[in-house]
């Protein structure tokens, strides 16, 4: 068991458009080699009072990138005089991991809502490209989710609707990724502001393997122990 | 994270030239000497009050225990304390240096620390030295925003945390922690709690053991309690006592002033700039 390997968050992170905002999903794991160094910790990290973000990979890597890029979108709300836009954090967020991306090991995704743009998703993953997209995911859970993404996300969804999506596609993640786990966070954002939520692992719907089993024929045989054959 | 085979001018910062040699030496066999590591259990927990911290006092020198009694809860402030694995000597430099930081802070802005200055003055140490320096800590503390509990990770992450536990005995510390805790313990509880971490740590880790210390900081009051419990004492002790017959023999027994020595200027001029 290696407890000095680097923090790394194993994951699943989603950010969903809907029709008037933005929806961004978690897990909680954080994990040290094998043990799970936080089974509570928050991955979505906020940056303004209009924008957060969705840390994924290296976890000292993630903080201090969202830490620079909250300290330099603070001065830049200043010298602007009024609240910055989704697309201004999401390439200050770009640019620092694509110029040192020798030595950052993060994936982030950036969602907000803003007065020009309205609800945005920025996806900015290992490299440093910025992909502005309908709906991101990220992380390592993310692998089991492209599938279920291509078939089960719509245009135009209300706010309910997008917030049982990720809900339901982190509780996917969660079953079949070892890396992923904990609670189900999410943040809605919008013109009236923001909403944090908090599903605990026991209020998520479970998944095939996860249900109680039938009961079988071989719990009823071994009830009765067999009597020794007689010859 | 892809390695950089390429000359680059020094741009300052820290240069990991050196890391690369020792990286290469020990891929051939040559291993630097073993490091004094605190093999160590570390908890911390928030009470009603405030917060406990508590440490285990073993130091390791690879197989060997090197201190049976160092103390591994390390002053930062007067409201602020932080427990310390890893490298014992990378411990005790970086709580040090921060806590100097800490109060120059305090006679420039004359307010109490906060525990949220110190954790950001120890992750961006830490971070900068990409996890070279391996310390692993747990800070607690309560200052005018409430009682705060932080764990801090060599390459720089940390997590904010209502008990928390470090080090090789970290797992059975949890174990304890995850089936017995819960919000609003009294003081006395939690101090229970704690030894209880502590000594699942103690006696079922190798790398911890001897005693149990104890930090307890509320609003505007802390209490060190340096070996709170003594689980391991020494039991086969000679009830007789020890006596050595043959001792070194006295010689000469004279005393020299240093001042017939050494030239000593009573007074002397003011010392001009």
């Amino acid at each position: 068991m290696d407890l000095n390997a680097p923090h790394s968050m194993g994951t699943t992170i989603i950010g969903v458009t809907y029709d008037g905002g933005v929806v961004l999903g978690a897990d909680s794991r954080t994990s040290t080699g094998m043990y799970v160094a936080n089974r509570a910790s928050d991955k979505i990290t906020q940056l303004t009072d209009n924008v957060y973000i969705c840390r994924s990979g290296s976890a000292a890597d993630s903080q201090i990138v969202s830490d620079y890029v909250r300290y330099f979108l603070h001065q830049h709300t200043i010298q602007l005089g009024q609240p910055a836009t989704v697309k201004v954090a999401a390439n200050l967020v770009r640019l620092l991991s694509y110029n040192n991306k020798n030595m950052l090991q993060t994936g982030i995704i950036v969602g907000g809502w803003d007065k020009y743009e309205g609800g945005k998703i920025y996806g900015i993953p290992l490299g440093g490209t910025i992909l502005e997209q309908p709906f991101a995911i990220g992380g390592s859970g993310s692998s089991y989710l492209y599938g279920f993404f291509d078939q089960a996300w719509k245009e135009g969804m209300s706010k309910d609707e997008a917030e049982q999506l990720v809900v339901k596609a982190v509780s996917l993640a969660i079953a079949r990724d070892g890396a992923s786990g904990g609670v189900v966070r999410t943040v809605i954002i919008n013109s009236d502001g923001v909403t944090r939520n908090f599903y605990p692992s026991d209020k998520l719907q479970l998944w095939h393997e996860e249900l109680e089993p039938q009961n079988s024929l071989l719990d009823i045989l071994s009830a009765a122990s067999p009597e020794p054959m007689n010859i | 994270m892809a390695k950089v085979e390429v000359d680059v001018p020094p741009k300052g910062g820290f240069s990991f030239d050196l890391c690369r040699r020792n990286d290469m030496l020990s891929k051939k066999g040559i291993n630097p000497p073993s490091y004094l590591k605190t093999g160590t259990t570390i908890v911390g927990l928030i009470f009603q009050d405030g917060v406990i911290l508590g440490a285990d006092t073993r130091a390791t020198e690879g197989p060997i225990v090197a201190d049976k009694n160092c103390e591994k809860i390390h002053y930062m402030a007067p409201n602020i304390y932080c427990c310390g694995a890893g490298t014992a000597a990378d411990t005790e430099a970086v709580t040090d240096t921060i806590s100097s930081q800490l109060k120059l802070h305090r006679y420039h802005t004359g307010r109490e620390s906060r525990v949220v200055t110190a954790l950001t003055l120890l992750k961006s140490h830490l971070f900068r030295y990409q996890g070279h320096v391996s310390a692993a800590l747990v800070l607690g503390g309560v200052d005018v925003t409430g009682p705060h509990l932080h764990t801090i990770y060599p390459h720089g992450s940390t997590d904010t945390l209502p008990f928390a536990t470090m080090g090789s005995g970290s797992l059975a510390a949890m174990a304890v922690f995850e089936s017995k805790y819960h919000e609003g313990l009294s003081k006395d509880e939690g101090v229970k709690l704690v030894c209880e971490a502590i000594c699942s740590g103690i006696f079922n880790d190798l790398g911890s053991g001897s005693n149990v210390d104890i930090c307890v900081i509320t609003k505007g009051q802390k209490e060190y309690l340096r070996n709170h419990l003594l689980p391991n004492p020494r039991t086969y002790v000679s009830s007789k006592g020890y006596s050595f017959t043959k001792k070194t023999e006295v010689l000469l027994t004279k005393i020299t002033p240093l001042k017939e020595l050494v030239d000593v200027i009573e007074g002397g001029d003011a010392m001009e700039e």
